[in-house]
């Protein structure tokens, strides 16, 4: 076990040098100069060229990696060229919107997701499973950037039931940043008007971006249940008399877990291209539009920012996964 | 390939047919989009800005009074071409790399392994997003940039059939007559590998559908005038999506229909390739 975590902690090491050269590599492809952009239109020419020295960008491209990875090293992600703000401060602002935006989306998913799986799996070819199997494949085809803006339009313009963009009322004032999700910082703090406000403010962005997982999931489930109802073992429990609910619950379920976890992982990062779109949608201020308005702006040190943190935590996100899932399979600690 | 159990198949699986069908529909649209569409994709009249759908336009037309039927119509050549083009490069380049790294082992194997892994480090999105951003928004760009990110699940996926198809003994027959390695992979072992791979493709194609449109949403793909879907939306959200409701409507079922066909298809072709599913 300890030998199984130390090798999965050794390749997640591997892959963050890896994402550090990929990213560089990709900040090397911009056409543009970004002492040039970083001064503006009026600079001359002589300070380009001595804020390019000050950069380092005159120096061959391998000692500007390892000068860039010295910097990340110490936790500077450089400078934000439209922000004008440190990129660390820039995500620490943004980032946490995003974790409660594809929290809330997570928990959509998995509250209905797993459920209409057994539904479905238990119900094989009934209507209940014609009935969930058609939600998955709809919701699994439909574009977010269609459905956030018909729900935004319906639902707010129209209906008037949901506020607009944005994660609070322009008239509330944010609760004390505590983890820098609103919801729970509200709730955290006993402010019930704010928790109010912010939550009614997160439902729609929610729904939208948790229905793609939610089918992901739901598709998942369902087959991981109809796989394991297949096995001796089960027949086995039920010949010896053990009452259905206790089957399915015990043999079933606990043995469906494991790739019902795996998807769970890959959601993550599914969840997070997808904030992208919905962000860009709902006006929710996370890294997902902060990404967005730096790539259109070719603002490099954001850019390259983003990727990293992302590239960071999901391999992260994916390797306490894999650790979580030889917890729940007992069969993969002895190998 | 087992193709005639694939027809035989086909009869039983209604869902699988509808995905034929839609695939064969959109198809037909994509190679006769001049012959079918009533107007010119980008002609402009300003007369005829944001008509709701009539005998005029069929499906309405835009704020400078283009055709939405038309647009929607080139726009499969756009989606047809595009996804194919993708899932083409991407499927080649990897499935070469991962025939090499599973029949050879070792260092190339483990390199091959490595970098998939940096590539599975990134939502396939945000990293797209950076490339097409870094390369300058177009749509070639944004194709390019879809490509570099789908690669790396077919070298994967094809490592792994190769190496268990590498012991297999006509394989080891064919070795020891001294058929050439190449030979040996192209002959032998991607024939016996290409279920799988045929399935992913199906079901990436529909991911890849939704990532080009995603990226021309948010302006890093097609650029106007080009009548892309997820293009055509973006644009189409500049006005209420109820009250003008066939600016957004029409590009966003066409998505929905042309990715499910891809999802249908996709089970479908699982179903019928996996044994353990067959009954």
């Amino acid at each position: 076990m300890a030998q199984f975590i130390l090798r999965r902690l050794l390749g997640l090491c591997f892959v963050l040098i890896g994402v550090s050269i990929l990213t560089f590599g990709i900040a090397q492809l911009v056409p543009v100069d970004p002492a040039a952009s970083a001064l503006g239109g009026q600079a001359r020419e002589a300070q380009i060229q001595a804020y390019r020295q000050e950069l380092g960008l005159d120096r061959p491209v391998w000692e500007q990696y390892f000068r860039y990875v010295r910097r990340l090293a110490q936790g500077d992600l450089g400078q934000s060229i439209r922000t004008r703000r440190p990129v660390a401060n820039d995500l620490r602002d943004f980032f946490p919107a995003t974790v409660e935006l594809a929290l809330a989306a997570l928990l959509v998913s998995v509250f209905l997701g797993i459920p209409l799986g057994i539904v479905a799996a238990l119900n094989r070819s009934r209507y209940g499973d014609v009935l969930a199997r058609l939600l998955a494949l709809i919701g699994g085809s439909l574009p977010i950037f269609y459905v956030g803006g018909l729900g935004l339009d319906l639902f707010y313009r129209h209906l008037r039931w949901i506020p607009g963009g944005g994660r609070l009322a322009a008239t509330l004032q944010p609760p004390t940043n505590i983890t820098g999700m609103f919801t729970l910082d509200a709730l955290l703090s006993g402010n019930w008007p704010i928790f109010r406000d912010a939550t009614w403010h997160l439902i729609l962005p929610a729904l939208t971006l948790g229905y793609f997982s939610t089918a992901v999931l739901l598709r998942i489930t369902r087959s991981a249940i109809l796989d394991t109802l297949l096995q001796d073992y089960i027949r086995t429990a039920r010949a010896k008399g053990l009452p259905h609910r206790l089957v399915i619950l015990r043999h079933v379920f606990a043995n469906a877990l494991p790739s019902i976890l795996t998807t769970l992982g890959i959601t993550f990062g599914s969840l997070l291209s997808g904030a992208v779109l919905t962000e860009t949608i709902f006006n929710w201020p996370g890294i997902g539009r902060y990404v967005t308005t730096s790539v259109l702006n070719l603002d490099l040190p954001a850019v390259m920012g983003v990727t990293l943190l992302i590239a960071f935590l999901y391999p992260a996100l994916n390797t306490v996964i894999d650790i979580a899932y030889t917890v729940v399979d007992p069969r993969l600690r002895s190998q | 390939m087992q193709f005639s159990l694939v027809s035989r198949r086909l009869r039983k699986d209604p869902a699988m047919l509808v995905g034929f069908g839609l695939l064969l529909l959109f198809f037909l649209l994509a190679i006769l989009a001049p012959m079918l569409s009533p107007r010119d994709p980008i002609e402009q009249n300003p007369i005829d800005s944001l008509k709701p759908p009539s005998t005029n336009y069929v499906l309405g037309s835009d704020k400078l009074g283009r055709d939405i039927l038309s647009r929607m119509i080139h726009g499969a050549r756009i989606s047809v071409f595009a996804g194919l083009a993708v899932i083409a490069a991407a499927g080649c380049f990897g499935t070469a790399l991962g025939l090499l790294a599973g029949y050879r082992g070792g260092w190339a194997d483990e390199a091959l392994m490595r970098v998939t892994d940096i590539f599975f480090a990134f939502p396939g999105l945000i990293l797209a997003m950076a490339i097409a951003g870094a390369l300058g928004p177009s749509l070639q760009n944004a194709l390019i940039a879809v490509a570099v990110v789908s690669w790396p699940v077919y070298a994967r996926l094809i490592r792994g059939q190769t190496l268990t198809l590498r012991e297999h003994e006509f394989v080891l027959a064919a070795k020891s007559l001294g058929v050439s390695e190449w030979r040996i992979l192209l002959q032998h072992v991607l024939p016996n590998a290409l279920s799988p791979l045929l399935v992913q493709a199906s079901f990436d194609m529909g991911a890849t559908i939704l990532s080009i449109a995603g990226l021309s949403f948010i302006g890093f793909g097609a650029q106007p005038p080009i009548p892309e879907w997820g293009a055509m939306i973006s644009d189409g959200r500049k006005y209420d999506l109820i009250v003008y409701w066939w600016l957004t409507a029409v590009p966003g079922a066409a998505i929905l229909l042309y990715v499910a066909a891809f999802n249908l298809v996709g089970d479908g072709l699982r179903d019928i390739l996996d044994p353990r599913l067959r009954k």
